[in-house]
């Protein structure tokens, strides 16, 4: 019973699978919604890693190191335009957001 | 021995499991909590792997600072989050059609796919087996990836400028020091010496000339 890279990248389709299901679950709460990226994006982390470790290279590692500081960013970002959008609208609906539709 | 594997099995079903519960809770506050069991989980995943540093830094950057700072602002925004669930059930068939595809697909690949031995050949960086998992990474990250780790810190510069740009704001009603007008201020401009005739007392004008 040993626990091979199959394993690894089966449970990294798994998460990713569910990220992207969050996002069609949840189409109307854009804060679920960038917590099922940020699942999409631990999902890519899982398989860099695992790739890493099972490949003997340590360039998957530094790679998730940067896939980690995008996804922080993201995140930042995100919920800054979410504040903003709240302030002026008073809801964070996503079907709102067509104000600047022509 | 069976406990990586016992361990595998545990940190990957929590792991799971709790993503299950960030899509499909009805309080994000719950689905941020389970965010944060899901990257401890997949840290301990990273432990198995043998990346300890990469283990430790999710359960900083994520744990410590993404989801506090969705908590933050789920807990700031006074928003009405059962309304945002509407439709949740709607979507749910045609979610879970393209979720099962998706991930069929993704098995399909990942179960059908061997890697070649040659790819040990190209190898770019091998891990060292007598340096830790740390040590290793800066052996690599400070010089070969000397300029990705520099647009990383670039990048997280330009995301914290953009957050501050974007939430700060300047109410007209809140009154600032201004250090400059201050500093500018002499002894003839600040006050005045009048000559008070007895008996008749200073006029209006005047006193608008001394608060001015």
């Amino acid at each position: 019973m040993t626990i091979g890279l199959g394993h690894y990248l089966a449970v990294g389709a798994i998460l990713f699978t569910l990220g992207i299901l969050g996002i069609f679950l949840n189409r109307k709460n854009i804060i679920v919604i960038l917590m099922s990226v940020e699942l999409i994006l631990l999902a890519v982390n899982i398989n860099l890693v695992s790739f890493s470790a099972f490949l003997n290279d340590i360039v998957g590692q530094v790679f998730a190191l940067l896939v980690l500081t995008v996804a922080a960013a993201e995140a930042a970002i995100g919920l800054a335009i979410l504040v903003v959008y709240f302030r002026n609208r008073g809801s964070i609906a996503v079907e709102d957001i067509n104000m600047m539709k022509g | 021995m069976i406990f990586p594997a016992l361990f595998f099995y545990l940190f990957s079903a929590v792991l799971v499991g709790s993503a299950v519960m960030v899509i499909a809770s009805r309080n994000p506050v719950h689905s941020v909590l389970f965010l944060i069991l899901a990257f401890v989980n997949a840290s301990g995943l990273f432990i198995l792997l043998g990346a300890e540093f990469l283990a430790m830094i999710l359960v900083v950057v994520y744990v410590g600072a993404v989801a506090v700072l969705f908590l933050f602002v789920i807990m700031m925004l006074d928003v009405d989050f059962a309304a945002l669930r509407e439709g949740f059930l709607e979507y749910l068939p045609v979610g879970l059609l393209i979720g099962a595809i998706f991930l069929a697909e993704l098995l399909l690949v990942a179960g059908g796919w061997v890697i070649n031995p040659t790819v040990a050949k190209s190898i770019t960086a091998p891990i060292p087996g007598n340096v830790s998992n740390t040590e290793a990474i800066g052996l690599v990250l400070y010089t070969t990836y000397i300029h990705y780790f520099q647009i990383a810190a670039l990048v997280l510069l330009v995301a914290m400028i953009g957050a501050i740009v974007l939430t700060l704001r300047h109410k007209a009603n809140v009154k600032r020091q201004n250090i400059s007008v201050q500093n500018a201020r002499t002894k003839a401009a600040a006050m005045a010496v009048r000559q008070v005739p007895s008996g008749q007392g200073l006029r209006e004008s005047d006193a608008a000339e001394w608060v001015k």
